[in-house]
């Protein structure tokens, strides 16, 4: 077992983590509205699931995720740059710009099958989990997705083969109570999805998905039990889509006193306070902080707004291999 | 040679290449249960039942494939592919080329299809076309045993999608495959019958319905190509081409419907390649536009039959179409 960091450095680096992620998006938001990137679904307010869940895996692990990637895969360590240059179909992006942002893939991070189709992440994620039980290397697979997913169908069949199978996957359900412009409770009759889990035997959490160190504790408890049984784990993250479905959207669908009450759970502004004021970071290094992401944030746009667009010829380009 | 039939030739193929590759494994319903002998050689964890769930299965298939397995999923009849058709269209056809190369989906799709066993429409329905229209995809309909192990050998080693459309009415009809048969590549068609007059395109069952024909146009002084497709996907558009330039005359037959099936594409591959070749007007005999009936008679009619095949072609060399 890998020896975990110090809580406070985790917290430190959960903050930074956080903090690009909400800088990525709101470059995308900018970019978008200067008419440079297509509409894009934000994380904004989802970040805390993301960086927690990931902080807890080590590199052999694979994940799999959906159309609201990025925190994802900045969590995991991706290049904002080639992330951008993705979202704006150029040839420097993590797909050469095939994909744009509803796709993203980086197998170089294990960050594989990259699905927009709703649910269709988790028709893939047991093949992975097959693969890994099968091939008995390290590592095991994590797939996120929506409390829209977790009404395909696909959700219980992936579940219960998942089940049967004993496949190494950590389901994680990022219920952010809105499943594109319907509301989770027009959807389901109870307030969340982990109850599923016990109907096919499989263990579950539930944890406050804005806050980044619970989010990381229930994970790696979750983790741990994966890798010393083999058998799948659903964990349920609740959390909040801070912003609207995809750029642009003004969300007047949305009910204001619930927005506002989400608002005020805001992950990045409650970790940075309470570290703040638990003496674990002074207002300077917060500062520190925040200048570095934003610096790394222009860098990224530069290299985006610098990468060519693929050349014609790849238009027809690893159709077939 | 040993005479099979394709059901065995099936099972022949995938014990070798199971044999020869320990990534290759294959599940589906009832798979365990049926392929004893596959079972008892390589064992549950590669020879697996599932649950009755095609888009798991199929989307099992993509991930596994993803990730360094090569999965040869089995789901029944053609018409269940409605199931898992997200997973084969959208992820295993789809994501290779949508992530810019980073995966491929080495993976094989088995299902039956066809009329002649009255299981009606959810049951037979030939969707090959439907495949051979997406991206990223493969598809073989063969007709002959030995074929089958070939072709079912090739698309385990392809590194792309393949689709194996399998006629129910075939399954347990024998032919001679040689011992040594090995990979017969994707994209090649077969020549089953030489001619000089007219050319028969087809594949699958009706090939069987077009040398039926052909005998009988022998004895009418009139001589067929009959060209077996064997794989929609690549089509071997050489080998149609080559024909037609020789007999300059075309009628291709399929069970599919006609709207937009297989027959359209070689009818218009000719007509932008070959036009200048053609005698007549190509001609396609297909199924019609209408779910398979189970009631025998129906089903019969259902399907192209060798007397409309010889009556097209005399139409196209004596009758009212003839140059
Ligand atoms: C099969 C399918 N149906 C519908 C859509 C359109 N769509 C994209 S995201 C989305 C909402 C998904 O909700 P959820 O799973 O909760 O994820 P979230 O967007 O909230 O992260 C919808 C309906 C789609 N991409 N795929
Ligand atoms: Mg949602």
């Amino acid at each position: 077992m890998t020896a975990l960091p110090p809580v406070e450095a985790l917290e430190r680096m959960m903050l930074e983590r956080m903090m690009l992620i909400r800088a990525y998006e709101e470059t995308l938001v900018d970019l978008h509205g200067r008419g440079r990137a297509a509409g894009t679904c934000t994380a904004i307010g989802q970040e805390a699931s993301a960086v927690g869940v990931v902080a807890a895996l080590t590199p052999d692990d694979l994940i799999l995720t959906n159309h609201r990637s990025a925190g994802h895969l900045l969590a995991r360590g991706a290049d904002p740059g080639r992330m951008l240059a993705e979202v704006q179909g150029k040839s420097g992006g993590y797909c050469g710009g095939k994909s744009g942002s509803l796709h993203i893939s980086a197998r170089e991070l294990g960050v594989v099958l990259t699905s927009t189709i709703v649910g269709g992440e988790l028709a893939l994620a047991t093949g992975v989990g097959l693969s890994r039980s099968m091939q008995g290397g390290p590592g095991i697979v994590v797939c996120f997705f929506g409390d829209g997913a977790a009404c395909e169908g696909r959700f219980h069949e992936s579940l219960n083969l998942a089940a049967v199978w004993n496949l190494p996957i950590l389901y994680v359900c990022e219920n952010n109570q809105w499943q594109a412009f319907v509301h989770r409770k027009e959807t389901m009759t109870a307030d969340g999805v982990a109850d599923h889990a016990a109907a096919y035997g499989i263990d579950s959490a539930v944890v406050d998905g804005n806050d980044p160190l619970a989010v990381f504790e229930a994970a790696a408890a979750a983790v741990a039990a994966i890798r010393r049984t083999g058998k799948p784990f659903l964990l349920e993250a609740m959390t909040y889509r801070l912003r609207g479905h995809f750029e642009p959207d003004d969300q007047s669908y949305v009910d204001p006193g619930e927005l506002a009450r989400w608002r005020e759970r805001d992950p990045v502004i409650l970790l940075r306070g309470r570290l703040e004021r638990d003496g674990l970071l002074d207002a300077s290094a917060a500062a520190r902080m925040e200048e570095q992401v934003r610096a790394q944030m222009e860098a990224a746009a530069a290299f985006a707004e610098a990468s060519p667009y693929p050349a014609p010829e790849e238009l027809t380009r690893d159709v077939y291999a | 040679m040993t005479q099979m039939t394709v059901n065995d030739a099936i099972s022949a193929a995938l014990a070798e290449e199971m044999r020869r590759d320990p990534s290759v494994l294959i599940f589906g319903e009832g798979v365990a249960t049926k392929r004893r002998d596959l079972l008892g050689e390589f064992g549950p964890a590669r020879v697996r039942n599932t649950p009755l769930a095609e888009g798991i299965i199929a989307g099992t298939a993509a991930g596994a494939a993803a990730t360094g397995l090569r999965p040869v999923i089995d789901l029944l009849f053609a018409p269940f592919l409605c199931y898992a058709m997200d997973e084969i269209v959208n992820s295993a056809g789809k994501l290779r080329y949508i992530s810019g190369g980073q995966f491929k989906f080495p993976m094989v799709v088995l299902a039956m299809t066809g009329a002649g066993w009255g299981v009606g429409a959810q049951h037979n329905h030939n969707i090959e076309s439907w495949f051979v229209h997406s991206p990223g995809l493969k598809v073989a309909m063969p007709s002959t045993p030995a074929d089958f192990k070939g072709l079912l050998k090739a698309a385990i080693r392809d590194d792309n999608p393949v689709l194996i459309f399998a006629d129910i009415a075939l399954g347990y009809s024998a032919g001679e495959v040689p011992d040594d048969i090995d990979a017969i590549p994707l994209g090649q068609a077969a020549l089953r019958r030489t001619g000089d007059d007219v050319t028969l395109v087809s594949y699958a069952k009706t090939v069987g319905t077009c040398l039926a024909a052909a005998d009988r146009l022998a004895e009418a002084g009139i001589s067929a190509d009959v060209l077996d497709l064997r794989s929609l996907k690549p089509l071997d558009e050489d080998a149609i081409l080559r024909s037609v330039a020789k007999t300059g005359r075309l009628v291709v037959v399929h069970e599919a419907s006609r709207l937009c099936g297989v027959g359209a594409e070689v009818a218009a591959l000719v007509a932008e390649k070959a036009f200048a070749s053609l005698r007549a007007p190509v001609l396609r005999l297909t199924g019609p536009d209408a779910p398979a009936p189970a009631s025998f008679p129906l089903e019969q009619a259902f399907v192209p039959h060798a007397d409309a095949v010889v009556a097209a072609v005399q139409s196209l060399v004596h009758g009212a179409l003839a140059a």
